[in-house]
């Protein structure tokens, strides 16, 4: 008997119109599985956020997505620059994004405290000219 | 009709002896609710919105919308007519929509409500709500009934950002029941509220109303119906007509895309049109993309309501026909104190989600449901060709594990297994037991022969 459910995806670095597929396909099966609405929006909210975070700032990444019973665990990883300052990067409003990404609408500096703001648990750990992981929990 | 409650009633069907079991539909509908199931093209009533693509995209005419003959209106004493705006935009030339309003009265009608005189009426009451409910987020139009029921089954966590007013059309069915009945001093059951509906999907809403238990309007007929038989009625001098219309520039122009979000004199909000559009739309405001508008008008109709598939005209005409009648109109003649007929304008009861495509009764099942569902889908070549009679392998797989299709039914895993059975027969060909000269063993031997060569036929490479 399966208890758990993983889902990989790739986020290609080079193409915006892409980023967001992650997140409606984990919907999407969230919404098989039947899972709380509240939390498929959390988490769909937090993928998407993540997502982007690897087009703009890190050239792309990788997202495994683990649903069971109880939560939602995500991993998302990238092989970009790092983060120099990870309580900065967390502040409301702090952002580095060029003035190109703003003329887009990204780039309000919201992304990485929503991801926070919209999980129960929440790791950040990034290495200057290594990479970033994020993991998330979701619960229910 | 009015005996049919099931909330999944849809009224699209599909005329089965005009149906060729082809694909178009099911590569159109954008929720996955058809499938061809021995060689026709049934419509699955649970996950159908009633947008109308496959009547659209049907190139046999299989597929229908439902709705009643004009000829209903014999069944009552005393009928009021609530056309649409669409309709007024249906007709050349058009400089006065009193043409029309006398028009339908000399058809049979008795009198006469536009829904476009209501819509104003539920503009001035969304302004009040949106003021009212000021920085609590970005809320959805709930005129189309396409867009209510999408979400209802797809995007749950948008269903508390409907606006909880009710639809234009039920606004007037209240006002012109009321006023029917003082009037004429008739008992409810004699009056008939007769709406005349661009699009299937208000068709249904008359059936299974959202937002309320049951709608005060008693029919519903087509636009495309009933043009050709207003056309000989329309000949009358200006002079002769009766002042019937009473609506603004806003009401007239709730018909097209954009229309409802102009009536809320904001510059924060979204329209956007088309079932593609929207459903992108819905994702993005789901994912707190679009999170600074104050409203957002969604309508299941390319141009809108003019784009539903019961008009004649072609949309984008129709738009600039509407441009013209709303010229020397005032923005708005409509005020809720001048309708002391309607009672409550808000929506009665909330529209609960309801998860259609949830694969199991709960977590455990769906789970594993979900893992047979990637199993299957691992097997499938990922062609998406629809010739197993599902849109996509995904949705066969989901079928397969639902327990409504077989695997077989793609038809490309059913060549390799015809070819697998091939391979077997060959093994059994050289069985020792076949090398014996009796005229019985050679006879059956020559037909393993035949038959293979037939099965290599199924397995082009
Ligand atoms: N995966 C990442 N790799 C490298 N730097 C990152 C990554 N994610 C975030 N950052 C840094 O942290 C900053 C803050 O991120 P955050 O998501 O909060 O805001 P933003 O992406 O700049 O703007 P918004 O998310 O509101 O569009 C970014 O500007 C960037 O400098
Ligand atoms: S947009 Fe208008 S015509 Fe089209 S389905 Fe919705 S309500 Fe009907
Ligand atoms: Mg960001």
């Amino acid at each position: 008997m399966a208890t758990h459910h993983i889902l990989n995806y790739v986020v290609p670095g080079d193409d915006f119109t892409r980023a967001g597929e992650a997140s409606s396909a984990v919907k999407n099966t969230l919404k098989q599985l039947g899972i709380d609405n509240a939390a498929i929006r959390k988490v769909s909210i937090a993928i998407y956020e993540g997502e982007i975070n690897m087009v703009i700032h890190a050239g792309g990444g990788t997202i495994t997505v683990d649903i069971s019973d109880q939560e939602v665990a995500m991993i998302l990883q990238d092989k970009g620059p790092g983060i120099a300052d990870i309580s900065k990067a967390m502040e409301e409003g702090f952002s580095t994004a060029p003035d190109e990404i703003r003329l887009l609408g990204f780039g309000a500096g919201m992304g990485l405290p929503n991801m926070r703001k919209f999980t129960d648990e929440f790791n950040l750990q990034s290495t200057l000219g290594i990479g970033t992981t994020v993991t998330m929990k979701v619960k229910f | 009709m009015e005996n049919n409650i099931d909330k999944f009633v849809c009224s699209v069907r599909l005329e089965e002896e005009l149906c060729k079991g082809c694909i178009n539909c099911i590569k159109h509908c954008p929720t996955q609710a058809i499938r061809v199931h021995k060689g026709k093209a049934r419509i699955i009533d649970r996950f159908c919105i009633d947008c109308g693509r496959c009547v659209r995209y049907c190139p046999h005419h299989a597929k229908v919308a439902d709705y009643d003959p004009i000829s209903i209106i014999s069944k009552y004493k005393y009928v009021v007519a609530l056309p649409a705006p669409a309709l007024y935009a249906q007709f050349q030339n058009l400089n006065n929509v009193d043409y029309v309003l006398n028009a339908l009265l000399r058809l049979g009608f008795d009198d006469v409500y536009e829904v476009s005189a209501a819509a104003e009426l539920v503009s001035h009451a969304s302004r009040e709500f949106l003021k009212k409910h000021k920085n609590q987020g970005t809320f959805i139009s709930s005129a189309c009934p396409s867009v209510i029921r999408l979400i209802r089954v797809k995007f749950p966590t948008l269903l508390p950002r409907l606006l909880p007013i009710k639809a234009p059309v039920e606004v007037a069915a209240e006002i012109a029941k009321e006023r029917a009945i003082t009037q004429t001093g008739l008992a409810p059951e004699d009056i008939g509220i007769i709406f005349i509906s661009p699009c299937p999907s208000k068709v249904s809403y008359v059936k299974y109303p959202l937002g309320l238990e049951k709608s005060t309007i008693n029919h519903a007929v087509a636009i495309k119906d009933i043009y050709p038989l207003l056309l000989p009625h329309m000949n009358m001098k200006e002079s002769q007509l009766k002042p019937l219309s009473h609506s603004g520039r806003i009401g007239l122009g709730w018909g097209n895309a954009g229309g409802e979000v102009s009536g809320l004199l904001t510059d924060s909000y979204l329209s956007a049109d088309g079932i593609t559009n929207i459903i992108r739309v819905l994702e993005d405001l789901e994912d707190e993309k679009i999170y600074s508008m104050k409203f957002v008008e969604l309508s299941a109709c390319s141009g809108g309501c003019v784009g539903g598939i019961l008009n004649v005209e072609n949309p984008y005409l129709a738009a600039h026909k509407t441009q013209r009648l709303k010229k020397y109109q005032p923005v708005s003649k409509n005020r809720a104190e001048h309708n002391p007929e309607l009672k409550d304008i808000f929506w009665e009861e909330k529209i609960e989600y309801e998860p259609v495509f949830r694969l199991g009764n709960n977590f455990r099942e769906s789970l594993n449901m979900l893992q047979e569902v990637e199993k299957l889908v691992k097997l499938f070549p990922g062609f998406d060709c629809g010739s197993c009679g599902a849109p996509t392998c995904q949705t066969l797989a989901e079928d397969i594990v639902r327990g409504d299709a077989q695997i077989n039914n793609c038809i490309h895993l059913l060549r390799t297994h015809v070819y697998e059975l091939a391979k077997d027969i060959q093994v059994l060909s050289m069985s020792p037991e076949l090398d014996s000269d009796h005229e019985d063993t050679q006879k059956i031997k020559k037909h393993i022969e035949e038959l293979m060569e037939k099965l290599a036929e199924f397995t082009i490479s």
